[in-house]
């Protein structure tokens, strides 16, 4: 734990990201903008798993573990994101959500 | 001292997340983005969890933000500037935003969390042998299943970007180049009347 923070106030910073995240994926209009966001809001989740971790069981490694497979699940998240925005921006050209109405072959 | 630092971590990371998804130029959202990674991973080091930090920092700020930063130039000129919603849709979205931070902070101020102040060193060695363990609480099957996820993940990203074999024209091209056949049709037909008439 890091010597005079409390969880509570560590908690209280992760859900201000969380939501500046939610915040961004509601408002933006662009895929790509859109992903930036979805990656603010995993990674507020990892801290939170560390936090909870470190504070209340110190003797587990369980939160940190799970926080390793939530990174390697994100980072195949966004190669598959990218794929598809770029395969997007070929037969569309364009990344606009209001243009990707269809998404037929 | 450690809390200074977490303040100031706390502070920047704040900053670029607003920066981030407020910036209208796409490449800057993405850098402020690099900067709330990288806050984390100094998080993950005041924790003293090591091992996750150097994680964070090779596969978010190293890799995620990279392959963002490759697609935004694929896609977009850089000193384009992007669209934003409306104002009165911001501010909607900003409240219920602030509503729902009201409601999950008044839950954490209300749980008593009973924190045991026990500070315990991770090393490395500890993460492998909990990854690898095949005994109770051990993590081998996650692990297997997440490197099958990450290698067809991968497959997948490379047969999705490659595409078909034709690439598709633009909607907005196709009906131009269908108008543009159409006339070409009429013109010959109208062209091939007269030659009729003055065959009879």
């Amino acid at each position: 734990m890091i010597p005079g923070v409390s969880i509570n106030e560590i908690l209280t910073l992760t859900s201000i990201l969380f939501f500046i995240g939610v915040y961004g994926f509601i408002t933006r209009k662009n895929l790509i903008s859109i992903l930036i966001s979805v990656e603010l809001i995993l990674n507020t989740s990892v801290i939170n798993f560390v936090v909870i971790n470190k504070y209340l069981y110190p003797e587990l490694l369980q939160g940190m573990l799970y926080s390793i497979f939530i990174i390697a699940v994100a980072a195949a998240e966004t190669a598959l994101a990218v794929a598809i925005i770029i395969n997007i921006y070929r037969r569309t050209g364009s990344v606009a959500v209001r243009e990707t109405e269809t998404m037929k072959h | 001292m450690e809390k200074l630092i977490f303040y100031i971590l706390a502070v920047i990371m704040i900053a670029s997340a607003v920066a981030a998804v407020s910036s209208r130029k796409m490449l800057r959202s993405v850098v402020y983005l690099l900067f709330v990674l990288i806050g984390a991973a100094g998080l993950y080091f005041q924790m003293d969890y090591n091992f996750l930090a150097a994680i964070q920092l090779t596969v978010y700020a190293g890799g995620v933000v990279v392959l963002i930063i490759f697609s935004v130039l694929l896609i977009q000129h850089i000193e384009m500037e992007l669209e934003v919603a409306k104002k009165y849709r911001q501010s909607i979205s900003a409240l219920l935003c602030l509503m729902g931070l009201s409601l999950v902070l008044a839950t954490i101020y209300a749980h008593p969390f009973e924190a045991t102040g026990v500070t315990t060193t991770t090393t490395t060695a500890e993460v492998g042998r909990a990854l690898l363990s095949t005994e109770k609480g051990g993590f081998i099957l996650p692990f297997e299943v997440i490197s099958v996820l990450l290698l067809s993940a991968m497959i997948g990203a490379i047969v999705i970007a490659k595409g078909g074999n034709e690439i598709e024209k633009s909607p907005l091209e196709k009906i131009e180049a269908e108008k543009l056949l159409e006339e070409i049709t009429k013109e010959v037909e109208t062209e091939k009347v007269p030659e009729e008439n003055i065959g009879v």
